[in-house]
């Protein structure tokens, strides 16, 4: 149910993006559109918010949008449909393959970004009643290895601190984790504290990121080594007293097996510098501040979980907190930062292939319990295929049906390009998507579902410290959109299971996840929040942010495990020994670089969102790849210029950025683009799909890669109204800006052939600059005073300033100087200008006369003895006499309106 | 005593060189100026301004009477020379005595060409040259004649602006296939051509007038290709003649104009010429600026000292019909060369710039020239331009700003 309010008052929400889960303040303007702000009373973010989440005004746009369900028609055509064919074709077929090849012949992959309610409706429609636990998520790809170290060491998928520790704490700890470009708002709390308290900071990571402070010990340790790092830190609090025995001995299970594990790691100081690449006095420092600092919270985010070995890093990390009772203390905790604004809700309705469901597994207690609370006798008994593998099935053919809802898995997966043709296999393949095109849809889906978008559904997500927000609708929804649950729901109806779908509403929903968590429950399991189970639905449209547990007629809890109670039969948490860190893969003569992959501060995922705003879209408008300076040397590529990026997976071709920032034999790039807004940059390519054995999470950071220059002779920009279709010779990355769609493009081609293509794509009023024996082609399109579309080409440099460029593009209208300038493609500011030139002979332009007859000239006479003009051929003579006759009767006008004064 | 120096022809040249001497030779000549246009020395490029009626007759005068006065000159305007006495140094003007010069200076100008075709005797065929042409095409303009003007250069095309300006009905003749086509090159003409016909002027191109009709006036106007436009007058603008017949009389030597070496004197010892009359190192100028640029040459020769002339840079920098116009050097470019082109046509402008050997060789501007004269420079001085090339097209501004940085 969406209501907008009539008032147009500030809805509050919450925000689209990571799991920091900011309140918002959105205002609908009435026009589609909305204000946003942050919320002052959300305990998230007490009123910021970060560039991205203050930009989401600038995403509600429709251009992109998918707004009526459509299907794959016989020549391959999508087809608009009612909803009801849609369903009823989804349903039939699912129905069939069902029955043909069994429940585990069909998937359902999620995504972060879905609000709980529909993550309940999926994981109860394919686990509870198609009998497959075949529904996975894009959660896989961000904080799986956090889940299951959560599991091995505490026996629940808990996080035991929350977000007021990063107030409290005197030492933190970022391991793999750029705080200060994903989870800024979060990061703008830590160096507050760091302001105000004197907390130290200290950052792990392989890259030197913005997270890392003038005055913050940087860690800049070798890919997959953190294991050896919390190893020799494990070492050192057992031999300097550090350690809490009270707390191991009430509380913990397997100490000395991990210490002995440790120890064989790296058992010194000299030894954890040897394996993790570190200089000695680096980590005794950071052995020390943390052996002395018992206010200490580790945050871990992919650096930690996107690894083969990434639950073991998590154990690593939680061994230390677990051994020094820094644990579900104020200002002591680990803390995993999860990366989607629901990621946590997926995990509590157990949306996971290797979940039951509310935090229950595949035992037979759990799946009894489960069965009987939605009567669910064909409930499926055993895990699902884990997202990597779940695709790997599609590629083989075991899995004949996929419905994708809100994800992108073309561009995001590990070996993208082996998933984009494993989709191609699929007898059905139905996405919910917002987007009317993305790589995935574009791969060729046969059904699309308009879902509804951030700001017009109504849920629940849960942040990285379970706390539940309520996203709250705001605007009306557009075209035949739907929510998620909604579909589902339809769906579950047509295959026979109505009785069990018959929610109306988010908060029926809500009402039977919250009674399912504390089903049977009784403390024996971390979620719960039966205390939520009898809301009505106005209170659900009320709820304010609540963290959980939420038992009903307990105390609410904002920690846990202070004094232990983990969630084992024995109520102890578990140390675990970790494998000795190797990452999976070996670099060789042919792949000698490791590629990290990740995010960059202003764009999420898959841009199908951010890229929409043209403020995101400056920071980093362009594909890249980062190199050391010295790898940039050795393997000839230069900062600016374009570089072949190649895994045994896949190619992209990327912008150089050559920086210390990164660590020697290591290149990174970003996560973000995809075919539908570059050429060349499906970074997720590359990415080689080996998966840690616990969590099934990929190893995205350390692909062995290789790296060579790539000439493009020619770069340009060019900026229009309305999308522009690039020849397919060129590299082009597509960037939102003011008033239209900019694209930033390198091209090899002729000069002259970007004219003929321009010309095509534009109206008659074209303004040109050519000079193509310097290679330069620089045009525009005009309709009345505003450009319409232009495009500038040149040699590198000298095809023009983007940035000038693009704000003339914004304006409605250019002045006359503006158009005059605008293909030299730099800013006119501060140039001279003497106007339009009125004395030809000796060049003397209108403003610097009429700056003369201001200072007093009175006569043509007066005006050549001071400037020459009309002292030649004198042709400008009655021109000068105009402009001193303008001059005095404006002078006239003044003096009478001063009188009148 | 002052010697006496005679300046025949009362036009721009003549003012300047008078001009000129007060400056470095005051006193030293008793200068004497005889001029048969009625009236004291105008600026002649304002005629089309007084046609167009964008300034009057009179406030296109060079120099008040009192001017001439202060500076000593007899002006002896009305009065036509007749000859030369090379030999007596003594100068014949029509029922008047003969005045004896020291030094002479020819400053005779030039006059339109008149086609030779049938009918060009005709009555309504005019000039357009000198103010009583212009009180004339006035009266026509008033009279709402329709007018074809022949010849589609310069001076074509300012009397065409200014009669239709005045309300004639205008429409312009042109054997070529291009307007200005010494000045321009095609995209240029093409621009200053739509620009034109937006002031209300119909435009013929490669137009070539065979006959005028009429029995005792022009009725119409024939075209070798037998098309035929209806006028009640007709404006020959096809071309000017320096008016060297005074010259050649008294036997000194005459090619297309009075031959002049690099202190402007002609093959007659202390008889000089400057202005479109003259013809130095084989070239007849018809723009105001060398003949400027002679007077000063010649006033400093005149004054003792040194000084010569060795040809102007030629480069058209005007508004023509109310457009501005430059174009210098080569502005077609040749082999060898390269074209920057910068083209708005619907905002008026076109900018070609031609490049050789790493220098601006040529130049043609239209609607925007407010670097005109920088790249007359750029032209002049032949300096390099590889580094200001990108940014050059834009004006000086930019470029030199860009060299900064």
């Amino acid at each position: 149910m969406t209501i907008v309010d009539p008032d147009l008052r500030a809805v509050k929400t919450t925000c689209a993006y990571c799991g920091v889960g900011c309140g918002v303040l959105a205002t609908p303007d009435g026009r589609g559109g909305a204000a946003i702000s942050g919320d002052p009373e959300h305990p998230a973010n007490f009123g910021r918010l970060c560039s991205k989440g203050s930009a989401l005004g600038e995403t509600l746009g429709l251009a992109d949008r998918l707004l009526y369900p459509m299907i794959r028609c016989g020549e391959g055509v999508m087809e608009r449909v009612a909803w009801s064919d849609a369903l009823d074709h989804v349903a039939h077929r699912f129905q069939h393959i069902i029955a043909r090849d069994g429940p585990g012949a069909v998937a359902f992959y999620l995504s972060g970004q879905l609000l709980t309610e529909d993550y309940y409706v999926a994981n109860k429609l394919m686990k509870g009643f198609i009998g497959s636990a075949n529904v996975d998520t894009n959660s896989r790809l961000c904080m799986a290895s956090s889940v299951a170290g959560h599991r091995r060491a505490f026996g629940a998928d808990t996080v035991p601190g929350c977000y007021e520790d990063l107030d409290e704490a005197d030492l933190l700890v970022l391991v793999g984790s750029n705080a200060a470009w994903c989870h800024p708002v979060l990061y703008q709390r830590m160096l507050v504290n760091k302001q105000t308290r004197g907390a130290r900071i200290v950052v792990i990571d392989p890259r030197r990121t913005d997270t890392v402070g003038d005055d913050d010990l940087f860690l800049g340790l070798r890919p997959g080594t953190d294991t050896a790092l919390f190893s020799g830190l494990l070492v050192h609090l057992a031999d300097n007293g550090v350690l809490d025995r009270g707390y191991i001995e009430r509380h913990t299970a397997g100490f000395d097996d991990a210490i002995t594990r440790a120890r064989n790691i790296a058992g010194s100081v000299g030894a954890t510098a040897l394996a993790t690449g570190l200089a000695e006095q680096d980590v005794a420092t950071f052995f020390q501040v943390f052996a002395s600092t018992p206010r200490v919270v580790t945050l871990y985010s992919q650096g930690v979980n996107q690894s083969a070995q990434g639950t073991d890093k998590v154990n690593a990390i939680l061994n230390c907190h677990l051994a020094t009772g820094r644990i579900g203390l104020p200002g002591a905790s680990p803390l995993s930062l999860t990366g989607q604004p629901n990621a946590m809700g997926g995990r509590e309705v157990g949306g996971l292939a290797n979940q039951l469901a509310a935090h229950m597994g595949f035992t037979p207690p759990d799946i009894d319990r489960v069965r009987r609370f939605w009567k669910a006798p064909r409930i499926a008994t055993h895990e699902g295929l884990k997202a990597v593998q779940m695709f790997e099935a599609i590629a083989r053919g075991e899995i004949k049906a996929l419905w994708v809802m809100g994800t992108n898995p073309a561009v995001s997966l590990p070996n993208a390009d082996g998933v984009r043709d494993a989709l191609k296999k699929l007898e059905l393949f139905v996405i919910s998507e917002n987007v009317i095109s993305n790589d995935t849809v574009d791969v060729g889906a046969h059904v699309l579902l308009p879902a509804q978008a951030w700001g017009e559904k109504s849920g629940t997500v849960t942040n990285s410290e379970r706390r539940i927000s309520r996203q709250r609708a705001f605007l009306v929804p557009p075209g035949e959109t739907k929510p998620d649950w909604w579909i589902m729901g339809e769906i579950a109806k047509r295959l026979g299971f109505g009785a069990a779908f018959g929610f109306t509403s988010a908060a029926d929903i809500f009402r039977e996840h919250a009674a399912l968590s504390a089903f049977e429950n009784e403390g024996a399991r971390d979620f719960d929040i039966g205390a939520l189970q009898a809301l009505s639905n106005s209170d659900f449209d009320a709820m304010a942010p609540v963290q959980w547990p939420a038992r009903q007629g307990a105390e609410p809890q904002a920690r846990f495990f202070g004094e232990g109670g983990f969630f084992a039969n024995d109520f102890r948490a578990r140390f675990v020994a970790p494998e000795v860190p190797a990452l999976r893969t070996e670099t060789t003569a042919a792949r000698p670089l490791r590629l990290n992959t990740g995010r960059i501060r202003d764009q999420w995922h898959t841009m199908t969102r951010t890229g929409m705003s043209p403020r995101l879209g400056q920071h980093l408008p362009e594909p890249f790849v980062e190199v050391h300076p010295d790898d940039a040397a050795r393997y000839g590529v230069a900062d600016g210029d374009f570089a072949r990026v190649t895994t045994d997976y896949g190619q992209c071709t990327l912008r150089i950025i050559v920086s210390e920032r990164q660590q020697r034999g290591m290149l990174f790039a970003p996560i973000h683009w995809s075919a539908a807004n570059a050429t060349g940059a499906r970074v997720g390519s590359l990415v080689a799909p080996l998966t840690d054995p616990f969590s099934g999470q990929p190893e995205n950071k350390a692909t062995p890669a290789s790296i060579v220059p790539y000439e493009y002779v020619f770069r340009g920009f060019a900026l229009s109204r309305q999308p522009l279709e690039f020849p397919a010779h060129a590299w082009v990355a597509r960037v939102a800006v003011n008033g239209g769609h900019g694209y930033l493009f390198a091209d090899n081609a002729d000069v002259t052939g970007w004219q003929s293509w321009l010309k095509s794509a534009v109206r008659d009023d074209l303004a040109e600059y050519k000079d193509f024996g310097g290679g330069v082609y620089r045009a525009a399109s005009f309709s009345g005073d505003r450009i319409d579309t232009c495009l500038f080409i040149g040699p590198a440099g000298d095809a023009g300033d983007w940035n000038v460029v693009k704000g003339l593009f914004a304006a409605d209208a250019l002045s006359h100087d503006q158009r005059r300038m605008l293909l030299s493609g730099k800013s006119a500011d501060g140039l001279a200008n003497a106007g339009p030139i009125v004395c030809a002979c000796f060049g003397v332009g209108r403003n610097t006369i009429c700056e003369t007859i201001a200072a007093g000239a009175r006569t043509a006479a007066d005006i050549g003895s001071k400037l020459k003009a009309g002292t030649n051929c004198g042709s400008c003579i009655p021109e000068l006499k105009r402009l001193i006759a303008q001059a005095s009767t404006r002078d006239a006008v003044s003096e009478k309106l001063a009188a009148v004064n | 005593m002052s010697e006496p120096l005679v300046i025949v022809g009362n036009g721009m040249a003549a003012a300047r060189l008078v001009d000129e001497l007060a400056k470095v030779a005051l006193g030293r000549y008793a200068i004497a100026v005889i001029g048969d246009e009625p009236r004291l020395a105008y600026n002649r490029v304002l005629l089309s301004s007084v046609l167009a009626g964008e300034t009057t007759s009179q406030d296109i005068e060079l120099r008040p009477a009192s001017w001439w006065r202060d500076r000593g000159v007899t002006l002896k305007y009305g009065c036509i020379a007749t000859e030369i006495d090379v030999g007596r140094r003594e100068l014949k003007i029509e029922n008047d005595e003969s005045i004896p010069f020291s030094k002479l200076v020819l400053t005779t100008g030039s006059s339109p060409l008149r086609l030779n075709v049938p009918g060009a005797d005709l009555a309504g065929v005019h000039t357009f040259r000198d103010s009583r042409d212009v009180d004339l095409l006035l009266t026509l303009a008033a009279q709402k004649k329709r007018v074809v003007v022949v010849g589609g250069g310069l001076l074509g095309l300012e009397a065409a602006y200014g009669l239709a300006k005045a309300g004639a009905p205008v429409t312009l003749v042109h054997l070529m296939d291009r307007l200005m086509e010494r000045q321009l090159d095609a995209p240029a003409a093409e621009l200053l051509k739509s620009l034109v016909e937006r002031k209300g002027i119909e435009i013929l191109l490669n137009a070539n007038t065979a006959q005028i009709h009429g029995v005792t006036r022009v009725e119409d106007v024939e075209l070798a290709d037998g098309r035929r436009i209806d006028a009640d007058a007709v404006i020959f603008a096809a071309g000017i003649r320096p008016n060297t017949a005074l010259a050649k009389e008294a036997g000194i030597p005459v090619n297309r104009g009075i031959v002049v070496d690099d202190h402007l004197q002609t093959g007659a010892s202390d008889v000089f010429a400057i202005g479109e009359c003259a013809e130095h190192r084989g070239v007849c100028y018809g723009l105001v600026e060398p003949a400027y640029e002679q007077a000063r040459v010649l006033a400093r020769h005149l004054a003792g000292r040194e000084a010569a002339y060795s040809g102007s840079t030629v480069a058209t920098n005007l508004k023509v019909s109310g457009v501005s116009v430059f174009s210098a050097g080569d502005f077609i470019g040749g082999d060898g060369s390269e074209s920057i082109v910068l083209s708005d046509i619907n905002n008026g402008t076109y900018k070609k710039l031609v490049i050789s050997d790493g220098r601006l060789t040529g130049a043609v501007l239209i609607g925007d020239v407010a670097d005109a004269l920088w790249y007359l420079e750029l032209i002049r001085t032949r300096q390099p331009t590889a580094r200001i090339r990108a940014d050059m097209m834009f004006g000086r501004s930019l470029a030199t700003r860009s060299e900064a940085a």
